[in-house]
C-alpha cells in the first residue's frame, strides 16, 4: 500500500482551479520528486495533502485513510510533517524552541529526538541559542527541516527546500534529505531544481497546469530529451 | 570568517533598528532640552522620569496583552482597553462588598484591593475567552475578512463602555477617596507616592511571571510561536485554540490590572480604556507586533515621553505624544525595534 | 389650509421632491411628476399634521439627514475602497469648527474675556462649508500618506489617534475654539427667510411668501437647504464612482495584487478616496455646527461621531451610496426611538436605581453595540449591500 496518494484530485483557490484530475503516488521509504514550471501547481498539490485545500474531486490517502481535508494536527499525530516554501521557521525563537515546536503534539522527553536532529545537522547543535531569525537562509532550511524530524514522521514533505540558496547550500540540503531517507522517512519533495531534485529521486512527477505530464523512474525522467528541454534548464 | 560575512550582509537590518533607537534617544533628547529651556529643573525631570517608568509599567501590562493578541489571532483589538476600565470597575465594585480592613501602611490600599486584584483579573481573562468563543471564532470559522473581527472588537469596546456608564455613571471614580497618599522621598530629591512604587514593582514581578510562562513553558513558547506565525503553527501541529484560550487569559488579566493599576494612581472614568488605547498600540507597534518584550520595552518607552511631555505640554496631551511617536516610527520602521523590514509592513 | 401651512408645506416639498426623484430611478415617469407631487405631499401633511409632530419630523429629517452626509463621506473610504477609519470624529469634528470660525465674527470688546477663538471671517455659509471639506480633507491627505502605504490596521489605529489629537485640542485650546466652553453664535444661513423684516437681497415679493415663517419655523427652511445639498454630495459621488477613477478603487479594494499595479500606485488611490471621503465628512460636520449653533468638543464623542455613522453604514450596506443614505436614517430613527422608548419605561428604569433614567442614552448604544454584532455576524452586507455593476 502507498504511504500516500493524490487520487483524481480537481482543486483550486476560491473558484479558480489549479489542480485538474491530479494523481500521485508515494511508497514507503521513497523519495519523490515533483517538478514543472512555475505555476504548475506544485506547491498546491503539497497545501492540499497538508489539508489547508480541500479536494473538490477525488481524495488523499495515507496508508489508505481518506484524509482529505483532515486538520494539520491530526496529520502530524498521523505521521506527516511539512515543511513550507516560505515563513518555515519561527524566527522569534531559538533554533531549540523551534525544534520543541516540532514536537508540541508529543509527550515523553524530547531530549532523544533533539539528539538525532543535532546529529542529523551538526551545525545547528552550535547554534542552538540562537534565534532563527538571525540565520542565513541555508541555516534556516535545516531549522525547518529539524523541526519537521522532530516528529519522526513516516512521511517528510519538502516544499521547494533548496529556493534561495547558493549552489553549494542546495547540494548540502539535497544530502540531507537523502540521510533522512535512509533512515527510513519517505519524502515527498516539491523542487524547482529539477534536475537536482530527479538525481536524488527515486520517482518523479512532472506537473505543468495543475496535470500530471510525466511520471517515472528519477534516472528515466532525467534521460528523456523531451523533459531536459523544457524543465531541466537549471 | 564566514560570520563576518553574514554580519555584513545583514547589516543593513541593523543600521534600520540603530536609526529608529537614535531617533528615540533624539527624541527624548529634544525632548529633555525644550523642559529645560521652559524652567524645568533637572530634578523634576527626574521625578518625571520615575513617573513615567510606573505609567510606562502599567502601559507595559496592557501593550503585552495587544501585542500578543495582535499576533496570535492578527487582531487590533480595540476593545483592549475597555478591558483595562472593566478591570478597574469590577475592581471597584468587589471593594464595595467585601469588608475593609483599612489601608496597610505605607499604601492607600486595603488587604482585600489585592484580593479583588486576583479575583478580577482571571475574571476578565475569562470574559474576554468568551467574547473571542461568542464573536470573533464564529467569525474566523466563517472565514470572514479580518477587518470585520476588528470591527467587532470596536462594537464591543463601544458595548462595554456603555455597560460601564450603565452601572457607574459618567464621573471620576477613586478606589480610596479620602485617605491620605502622602509622598515618600526617595533620593536626589524625587518624591514617589508609595502606591507607585507599589505599582512598578507589581508590573515588574507580573511581566517576570509572564516571561517565565513565555520562555519556560511548552505553552509559552507556543504561545509565542503563533504569535510569530500563525500558519506555521497550524502547520506545525501547535493546538492553535488552546494557544488562542491562554492569550486571552493572560491579556484579559493584565489588562485588567493595569487598569486597576492605573486607578488606584490615578483616578477611574469609563472613557479611560479608550483613552488609553492609543498609547498602548502605539507600544505595540513601537516593540514590534507579536513580540511582547517588544511591548514592555515600548510602554516604557511610551510612558517616559509622555511623562517628559508634561513637563511642558498641557498633561492632557499624553496620549497625543504617544500618537506623535507611533507615527515617527511608522515613517520610519514600520516593523518597529525588533521586527524584520517589509515583514510586516 | 392656513398660510401658513402652505409655505411650510411648500418648503417640505424640496426634500420630498428629492426623495420621490431618487426613488424613482426605474421609474422616470416618477421623475417628472416628483416636484408637483412632493408639493401635494408636502401641503398635505403641513396641513393635515398637527404643529408639533410636523416639527419633530423635520427636525429628525434634519438630524438624520446630516448623518447622511457623513455616512456618505464613510461609504466613500470603506465601502468603496476598503479603508477602515476609526476616526470619523476628527473629521466630523474638523469641519464642524472650521465652518464655525469661517462664519463666525470673533467676538470684542468685554465678550471676548468669556469667548475666545483663533479668529473669525464673518464668511458667507457655502464659503464656510467649502472651507470644512477643505481643512478636512487637509488633515485626511497628513494622515494618510505615512500610514496608507501600510496595512488596513495602521490606518485604523492612525485614525484612532487623530480622533483623540483633534478631540483635545478642540478640547484644551482656548484660543483656538473657546475650548471646553461652547463656540456660540454660529450664523443660520437663510435665517433672514423667517425673520420679520425677511431678505435684504430678496425681492419685497418673495420675502413676502415667507412672511408666515417665523423664527421657529427656521428648520423646515435648513431642512431643504440641506436636503439639496445632500442631493448634491450624493450625486457627484455616484458620478465619481461611475467614473475610471471609482473603478479603479474597487479594484484596489477587492484584490491589490490583480489590480495589475504596484503597491505604490493602489497607496495614492487609497490616498485619494481617503481624502474625498473625508471633505464629505467635513461638509457633514459644517452642516452640523450651523443648525446647533453652538459647539464644543463634547459633541463629537466617538459614541456619537464615529461608532453611531459607522452602524449607519454598515446597516444601510456599505458600497451602496442609498444603502448609506438609507441606514443613516434608519438608524437614526432607531436612535431617537429609543430615546422615547426609554422615556417610556423610565419609571421602570428608576424602581432599579434612581441612577438609571439618566444613563438611559447608555443603554441605547449597548442596544445598538449588540445590533452591530448581529449585523456583522449575520449580514455584514447591510440592508441593500452593493449594487452589481459591470466589472
Amino acid at each position: 500500500m502507498p504511504i500516500l496518494e493524490i487520487d483524481g484530485v480537481t482543486s483550486g483557490y476560491g473558484e479558480m482551479e489549479v489542480l485538474h484530475d491530479l494523481d500521485l503516488r508515494v511508497d514507503e521509504g521513497e523519495i519523490v520528486s515533483i517538478v514543472g514550471p512555475n505555476g504548475a501547481g506544485k506547491s498546491t498539490a503539497m497545501k492540499l495533502v497538508f489539508g489547508l485545500l480541500k479536494p473538490w474531486t477525488g481524495a488523499v490517502r495515507f496508508r489508505g485513510e481518506d484524509i482529505s481535508a483532515a486538520a494539520p494536527d491530526r496529520l502530524v499525530r498521523k505521521g506527516l510533517a511539512y515543511v513550507p516554501q516560505v515563513a518555515n521557521v519561527f524566527r522569534a525563537l531559538t533554533v531549540e524552541e523551534n525544534l520543541e515546536m516540532g514536537a508540541f503534539t508529543l509527550s515523553g522527553p524530547l531530549a532523544p529526538r533533539k539528539r538525532r536532529v543535532y546529529d542529523l545537522f551538526p551545525r545547528l547543535y552550535e547554534r542552538r541559542r540562537q534565534r532563527a531569525g538571525q540565520m542565513s537562509g541555508g541555516e534556516r532550511q535545516m531549522v525547518a527541516m529539524g523541526r519537521a524530524l522532530m516528529l519522526e514522521p513516516q512521511l517528510l514533505m519538502l516544499d521547494e527546500p533548496s529556493a534561495g540558496l547558493a549552489p553549494m547550500l542546495v547540494d548540502l540540503i539535497f544530502e540531507k534529505v537523502r540521510d533522512v531517507n535512509a533512515e527510513g522517512i519517505a519524502v515527498l519533495m516539491v523542487e524547482q531544481n529539477a534536475r537536482k531534485s530527479l538525481q536524488l529521486a527515486d520517482r518523479g512527477y512532472v506537473l505543468a497546469n495543475g496535470r500530471n505530464e510525466l511520471d517515472g523512474p528519477g534516472a528515466d525522467l532525467l534521460d528523456d530529451p523531451e523533459v531536459a528541454r523544457l524543465y531541466l534548464g537549471g | 570568517m564566514a560570520r563576518t560575512a553574514r554580519t555584513r550582509l545583514r547589516a543593513p537590518d541593523l543600521s534600520g533598528r540603530f536609526g529608529l533607537l537614535v531617533m528615540l534617544a533624539v527624541v527624548t533628547l529634544v525632548v529633555a532640552v525644550a523642559a529645560t529651556t521652559q524652567g524645568v529643573a533637572p530634578d523634576r525631570l527626574l521625578a518625571l522620569t520615575v513617573r513615567g517608568v510606573m505609567l510606562g509599567g502599567i502601559l507595559a501590562l496592557g501593550a503585552i496583552g495587544l501585542s500578543l493578541i495582535f499576533g496570535v489571532l492578527n487582531l487590533p483589538h480595540f476593545a483592549h482597553g475597555e478591558l483595562m476600565t472593566v478591570g478597574a470597575y469590577l475592581t471597584l465594585a468587589l471593594l464595595t462588598i467585601l469588608p475593609d480592613g483599612g489601608p496597610l501602611a505605607p499604601f492607600s490600599f486595603s488587604a482585600t484591593f489585592l484580593l479583588a486584584l486576583a479575583v478580577v483579573a482571571p475574571a476578565v481573562g475569562m470574559l474576554s475567552y468568551l467574547l473571542d468563543r461568542g464573536v470573533y471564532r464564529p467569525l474566523r470559522a466563517r472565514g470572514a475578512a479580518p477587518i470585520y473581527m476588528a470591527m467587532s472588537s470596536l462594537a464591543i469596546a463601544f458595548g462595554l463602555r456603555s455597560i460601564v456608564y450603565l452601572l457607574w455613571g459618567a464621573d471620576f471614580r477613586f478606589f480610596y477617596p479620602g485617605r491620605p497618599r502622602p509622598a515618600v522621598e526617595l533620593f536626589a530629591g524625587i518624591r514617589v507616592r508609595p502606591d507607585q512604587l507599589f505599582i512598578l514593582g507589581l508590573a515588574l514581578a507580573l511581566i517576570v511571571l509572564v516571561y517565565l510562562l513565555l520562555e519556560r513553558t511548552k505553552m509559552g513558547k507556543a504561545m509565542r510561536a503563533t504569535a510569530d506565525n500563525p500558519e506555521l503553527a497550524r502547520v506545525a501541529g501547535i493546538d492553535v485554540e488552546r494557544v488562542v484560550l491562554f492569550t486571552w487569559m493572560i491579556g484579559g488579566s493584565l489588562a485588567a490590572i493595569g487598569g486597576a493599576m492605573y486607578g488606584l494612581d490615578a483616578q477611574m472614568r469609563p472613557e479611560m480604556g479608550w483613552w488609553l488605547l492609543l498609547p498602548l498600540f502605539a507600544a505595540v507597534i513601537l516593540g514590534t507586533i507579536g513580540n511582547p518584550y517588544g511591548a514592555l520595552a515600548g510602554g516604557l518607552i511610551i510612558g517616559v515621553a509622555w511623562q517628559l511631555s508634561s513637563a511642558f505640554l498641557n498633561p492632557a496631551y499624553g496620549p497625543a505624544v504617544a500618537f506623535v511617536l507611533m507615527i515617527l516610527v511608522l515613517l520610519v520602521r514600520p516593523e518597529g525595534l525588533f521586527g524584520v523590514p517589509g515583514r510586516r509592513a | 389650509m392656513s398660510a401658513l401651512e402652505l409655505v411650510r408645506g411648500l418648503l417640505l416639498a424640496v426634500p420630498l421632491a428629492l426623495l420621490l426623484a431618487a426613488l424613482g430611478r426605474g421609474l422616470p415617469v416618477l421623475r417628472w411628476a416628483a416636484l408637483p407631487l412632493a408639493a401635494v405631499a408636502g401641503v398635505a401633511s403641513a396641513s393635515l399634521l398637527p404643529s408639533g409632530t410636523l416639527g419633530y419630523l423635520v427636525s429628525f429629517a434634519l438630524m438624520a439627514s446630516i448623518y447622511a452626509v457623513l455616512t456618505l463621506g464613510l461609504n466613500v473610504q470603506w465601502g468603496y475602497t476598503g479603508l477602515f477609519n476609526v476616526g470619523v470624529a476628527a473629521f466630523f469634528s474638523v469641519g464642524a469648527f472650521v465652518a464655525a470660525l469661517v462664519t463666525t465674527t470673533a467676538p470684542t470688546g468685554p465678550v471676548a474675556a468669556f469667548s475666545q477663538q483663533a479668529f473669525g471671517l464673518g464668511a458667507p455659509f457655502l464659503v464656510g462649508v467649502a472651507a470644512a471639506g477643505v481643512v478636512s480633507g487637509v488633515v485626511a491627505w497628513l494622515v494618510g500618506r505615512p500610514t496608507l502605504k501600510l496595512r488596513d490596521d495602521y490606518l485604523a489605529i492612525a485614525t484612532i489617534g487623530i480622533a483623540e489629537v483633534v478631540r483635545l485640542v478642540f478640547q484644551n485650546e482656548r484660543w483656538l475654539a473657546n475650548g471646553p466652553q461652547p463656540l456660540r453664535g454660529i450664523p443660520q444661513p437663510l435665517d433672514c427667510l423667517v425673520a420679520s423684516d425677511g431678505c435684504g437681497w430678496l425681492p419685497g415679493v418673495v420675502n413676502g411668501w415667507f412672511a408666515p415663517l417665523a423664527p421657529r419655523d427656521y428648520t423646515y427652511v435648513y431642512l431643504a437647504l440641506v436636503a439639496v445639498i445632500l442631493a448634491l454630495v450624493y450625486l457627484v459621488l455616484e458620478r465619481m464612482i461611475e467614473s475610471p477613477w471609482g473603478r479603479v478603487l474597487r479594484a484596489v479594494r477587492e484584490e491589490e495584487s490583480s489590480a495589475r499595479m504596484n503597491g505604490k500606485d493602489a497607496a495614492a488611490f487609497k490616498v485619494q478616496a481617503f481624502v474625498v471621503g473625508a471633505v464629505v465628512m467635513g461638509i457633514g460636520g459644517a452642516l452640523y455646527a450651523h443648525y446647533m449653533v453652538s459647539i464644543d468638543y463634547s459633541h463629537f464623542d466617538p459614541l456619537y461621531a464615529t461608532f453611531l455613522i459607522w452602524v449607519m453604514l454598515m446597516l444601510g450596506g456599505s458600497g451602496n451610496n442609498r444603502g448609506a443614505i438609507l441606514g443613516a436614517f434608519v438608524i437614526w430613527g432607531i436612535w431617537t426611538g429609543t430615546a422615547s422608548l426609554v422615556d417610556a419605561i423610565r419609571p421602570a428604569l428608576a424602581a432599579i436605581s434612581p441612577d438609571l433614567p439618566a444613563r438611559g442614552p447608555y443603554l441605547r448604544f449597548l442596544f445598538i453595540s449588540l445590533m452591530f454584532l448581529a449585523i456583522l455576524r449575520f449580514r455584514p452586507q447591510g440592508l441593500i449591500g452593493e449594487r452589481r455593476r459591470k466589472a
